[in-house]
């Protein structure tokens, strides 16, 4: 007993991946292939009929009308407008916020709140605020004489205000990795630079934004992996409605299994999403390190 | 010269006091939605359908009655709690090792494939697993839950742990294994305690990850094991839709995370922003 105890702690490092290691491929590896051969059948969830092979079939139809184009192209619509402007107001807000104050600590644990309460509670408040008849947003416009927007239920602004709540819940993500990557910036960057006289705005063009390129790059990298796949929000507030208005890659796949029971397909979209997305991520990372090179 | 002091004294009192009107502002930006929340879990219906009464209103607690005992919350805070929790405490129980290992082995193709996992959208494995879970007859079930569950949690936990573990000086280690410990001993008398704050940081994140989570229980969940988010979703499935009692139902599902950001504040930043910042 005892020699196997000795034996086990020698090789503690494979003792301590091994159930892991057991974990990813049950539950990651497998799931991927099982997807993958399931895109090449074409099923409906019934015990009585077998897969049946098909061969590209899933991946054909998805591009024989419209609606998976345009799902992948609202992915990305999302996905850009959302980083780029979350990435420039959360760059601006820690700058701003980068100087001592009374109550600092209260207006960071504020900025914590939209990333860390739960998104289908997020999204039934803005569903409420955009309520086109007693939402708060429209009453305001209205106040001032504007006109009554729909803001969920009509197909051309839907996906812009389900942007807005994006935008909304993680600027505040961009702005504390910056506001913590300003505190590593070395204070003589500054004290050398002041000595030659530059104002306020020439540093933090000078010298304050390109040493934080590294870290504006890393938050652009983990906000693009995470926005891609945004689902809680548009699920809880439109389901990709109106019609398919809303419908990014992550909505029309789980749509396609879970509404219509088409798996095949289902399993097609899917493994677009996987490869897009990994792919977006695989060039981020390289693009990454180059930057850093640079320094 | 006198002038020019009182001048600057004045322009530095303007520009802080617009200092504070912008954080000010930012403030109510950041917070309108919660404060909309509790405002309107305190009206009755007719007082949020009437326009007139966005803020002049009688508050009532009827909403949280009903949230409890018409709607039945007690039982989705239970079965949210408890997945939750038993994720969390699995993550941390499978995690912490593997962290430490991959780490001070130096294992590159695991720690990449463990970004691979956090990278790929969690969709991907939910078909499969759906499918799978069905012939096993465990949809529905706490354990197909807290599994899926850990899909998120494990590699969270890995991932915030691993340059933990590794900024601790390995003289440390050395120092025990120099006193006759055994690897296992060191692990668990060493680096464990010496790393509280971390895993303590990669415990509280994974359980509000779980906590929040909709998707897996979306498909998952019976109606026994109902979690929080589902409850809440539920609601506008009504024809008529609830507001009084969806917003009393997201106070009672943010309170906690709230509470816990506000004392864990330090912990949840350094969690979230885990792998962004180095030195």
């Amino acid at each position: 007993m005892r020699k196997i105890g000795k034996w086990l702690d020698k090789r503690l490092y494979y003792v301590f991946t091994v159930p892991t290691i057991i974990f990813v491929l049950g539950m990651v590896l497998f799931p991927i292939i099982y997807t993958f051969v399931l895109s090449f059948h074409s099923w409906r969830m019934s015990a009585n009929i077998p897969w049946e092979f098909i061969g590209l079939e899933n991946y054909a139809s998805l591009f024989g009308d419209t609606r998976f184009p345009l799902a992948v192209f609202r992915t990305f619509l999302f996905a850009a407008i959302a980083l780029i402007i979350e990435v420039i107001l959360g760059v601006a807000i820690a700058l701003f916020l980068n100087r001592s104050f009374w109550g600092k600590n209260i207006v960071k644990t504020a900025f914590l709140l939209p990333m860390v309460a739960t998104p289908v509670a997020i999204g039934m408040v803005w569903k409420l605020i955009y309520e086109p008849n007693i939402g708060i947003l429209n009453s305001v416009i209205r106040g001032m004489g504007g006109p009554k927007i729909d803001w969920l239920g009509d197909s051309a602004i839907a996906i812009y205000s389900l942007i807005g709540v994006d935008i909304w819940q993680w600027t505040p993500f961009v702005m504390l990795i910056v506001l913590a990557g300003l505190t590593s910036i070395p204070m003589d960057c500054y004290e050398s630079a002041m000595i030659d006289g530059a104002t306020r705005w020439q540093t933090t063009r000078k010298i304050t934004l390109p040493l934080l390129r590294p870290t504006i790059f890393t938050a652009i990298l983990l906000r693009l992996i995470d926005v891609l796949k945004t689902f809680d929000i548009i699920y809880s507030m439109t389901q990709g409605g109106p019609g398919y208005s809303t419908e990014t890659m992550n909505i029309l796949s789980f749509r396609q299994a879970f509404e219509f029971m088409q798996f095949g397909q289902s399993g097609a979209t899917l493994i677009i999403f996987f490869v897009i997305v990994l792919g977006i991520a695989a060039l981020t990372i390289k693009l990454k390190s180059r930057v850093e090179v640079d320094f | 010269m006198g002038d020019r002091i009182v001048g600057s004294k004045k322009s530095k009192m303007i520009r802080k006091i617009s200092f504070f009107i912008i954080i000010i502002f930012i403030l109510v930006v950041v917070l309108f939605p919660f404060v909309w929340m509790l405002l309107a879990s305190f009206k009755k219906n007719a007082d949020i359908l009437n326009v007139d009464k966005m803020f002049d209103f009688i508050p009532t607690l009827k909403n949280y009655i009903s949230v409890f005992i018409d709607y039945s919350f007690l039982k989705p805070i239970f079965n949210s709690f408890l997945i939750s929790f038993a994720a969390t405490v699995i993550a941390l129980f499978l995690g912490l090792p593997a962290a430490y290992a991959i780490g001070r082995a130096r294992m590159h193709l695991f720690s990449g494939i463990i970004l691979m996992i956090r990278i790929v959208p969690a969709i991907s494995f939910l078909v499969p697993w759906y499918l799978i879970f069905t012939k096993l007859k465990l949809t529905g079930t706490y354990t197909s839950l807290i599994v899926c569950h850990l899909i998120v949690s494990l590699p969270m936990i890995i991932w915030i742990m691993m340059p933990y573990f590794e900024s601790i000086p390995k003289e440390l280690e050395e120092a025990a294994k120099i006193d006759g410990a055994s690897n296992f001993g060191t692990f668990m008398k060493i680096m464990i305690p010496l790393s509280t704050p971390g895993v303590l940081t990669s415990g509280i994140l994974t359980f509000i990850f779980s906590w929040n989570n909709f998707m897996f229980a979306l498909i998952l969940c019976s109606s026994k094991t109902t979690t929080l988010p589902i409850a809440i979703y539920q609601f506008i499935s009504y024809s008529n839709v609830d507001w009084g009692g969806i917003m009393a139902a997201s106070v009672v599902i943010t309170l906690p995370i709230i509470l816990i950001s506000f004392f864990l504040q330090r912990h949840i930043i350094t969690g979230l922003t885990a792998g962004a910042v180095k030195g």
